[in-house]
């Protein structure tokens, strides 16, 4: 196996990502779309370990710390989510305008 | 190293199989028009992804993966489409109307980073091929070099625990304020 199968394996998974964060209205099909580029991103980390294998793992050691970012992430993220709809009664991310001048 | 050599390996069989399964379950992340159908395609996305991880060797990660992923994150965004009433049936709003900028920007994404790696990283074999990194590895690596950011690490969560709580929790009226007082 060489590491340029998983090397494009996931640029084609961060493109997805990326995609989908551009072109989904409803807020938590846009967290959705960020998952899928986190886990491009950790599929680079371990195939670049796999190539290194260093003494202590490093590669593996971030995809975890990623891992445990993300789950905070989507936590967040959501119960930002669920106030907005609570006072907007939309998770439509196009009304979502508050903040622009 | 040609292509003969590359596909007579067993390992890359099983990576095909697996690549098919994320990249096809990423699509349908991004495109389905049914919610809990893009909730669910991201479920096979991320078993094939931990199945990736098994080929590169890194047992703890896919397990890791499953369990916290699969497990947790999934679970927590159904309920984030159900909560905020997402339109579960077939839906043509769901996306904006301008997608084919959004296609430009991603196909062109995906050309550079793979035309970078292509080029950086050419025919470059995985070191140690079938042989993975013992759990041992990763637990004193974690609780070792990196104790100061996995401490770091479990600051961010509790942050995030309390921080979600606290965003999420309906506020009381004034009036409200008093009758729980009351009780």
């Amino acid at each position: 196996m060489i590491v340029n199968q998983f090397l494009v394996l996931a640029a084609l998974l961060f493109a997805l990502g990326v995609y989908g964060l551009l072109v989904r209205r409803n807020a938590v099909m846009v967290l959705l779309a960020v998952e899928l580029m986190l886990n491009a991103v950790n599929i680079n980390l371990v195939a670049f370990e796999a190539v290194l294998r260093s003494s202590e793992a490093i590669g593996q050691v971030f995809a975890i710390f990623v891992i445990t970012v993300a789950a905070a992430e989507v936590g967040i993220g959501l119960a930002i989510v669920l106030m907005i709809f609570r006072n907007r009664a939309s998770a439509n991310v196009d009304e979502l305008n508050l903040m622009k001048w | 190293m040609n292509v003969g050599d590359w596909i007579s390996h067993p390992a890359n069989w099983a990576f095909i199989i697996l690549g098919l399964v994320v990249a096809g379950a990423a699509f349908r992340v991004v495109t389905s028009q049914n919610v809990i159908h893009a909730a669910l395609a991201l479920v096979a996305t991320l078993a094939g992804t931990a199945g990736l991880f098994l080929l590169l060797s890194a047992e703890f990660v896919a397990w890791v993966l499953v369990l916290v992923y699969i497990g947790a994150v999934i679970v927590l965004f159904l309920f984030g489409i159900m909560i905020t009433r997402a339109p579960t049936g077939r839906d043509v709003a769901l996306d904006h109307p301008r997608k084919a900028w959004a296609t430009i920007v991603a196909l062109g994404l995906f050309v550079a980073l793979s035309w970078g790696s292509l080029r950086a990283f050419g025919t470059t074999e995985l070191a140690n091929q079938g042989e993975p990194t013992a759990t041992e590895t990763v637990g004193l690596s974690l609780l070792g070099r990196f104790v100061i950011p996995f401490e770091a690490v479990s600051f961010v969560l509790l942050a995030a625990l309390i921080g979600g709580i606290t965003i999420a929790r309906k506020d009381l009226t004034p009036a409200e304020e008093v009758e729980r007082e009351a009780r």
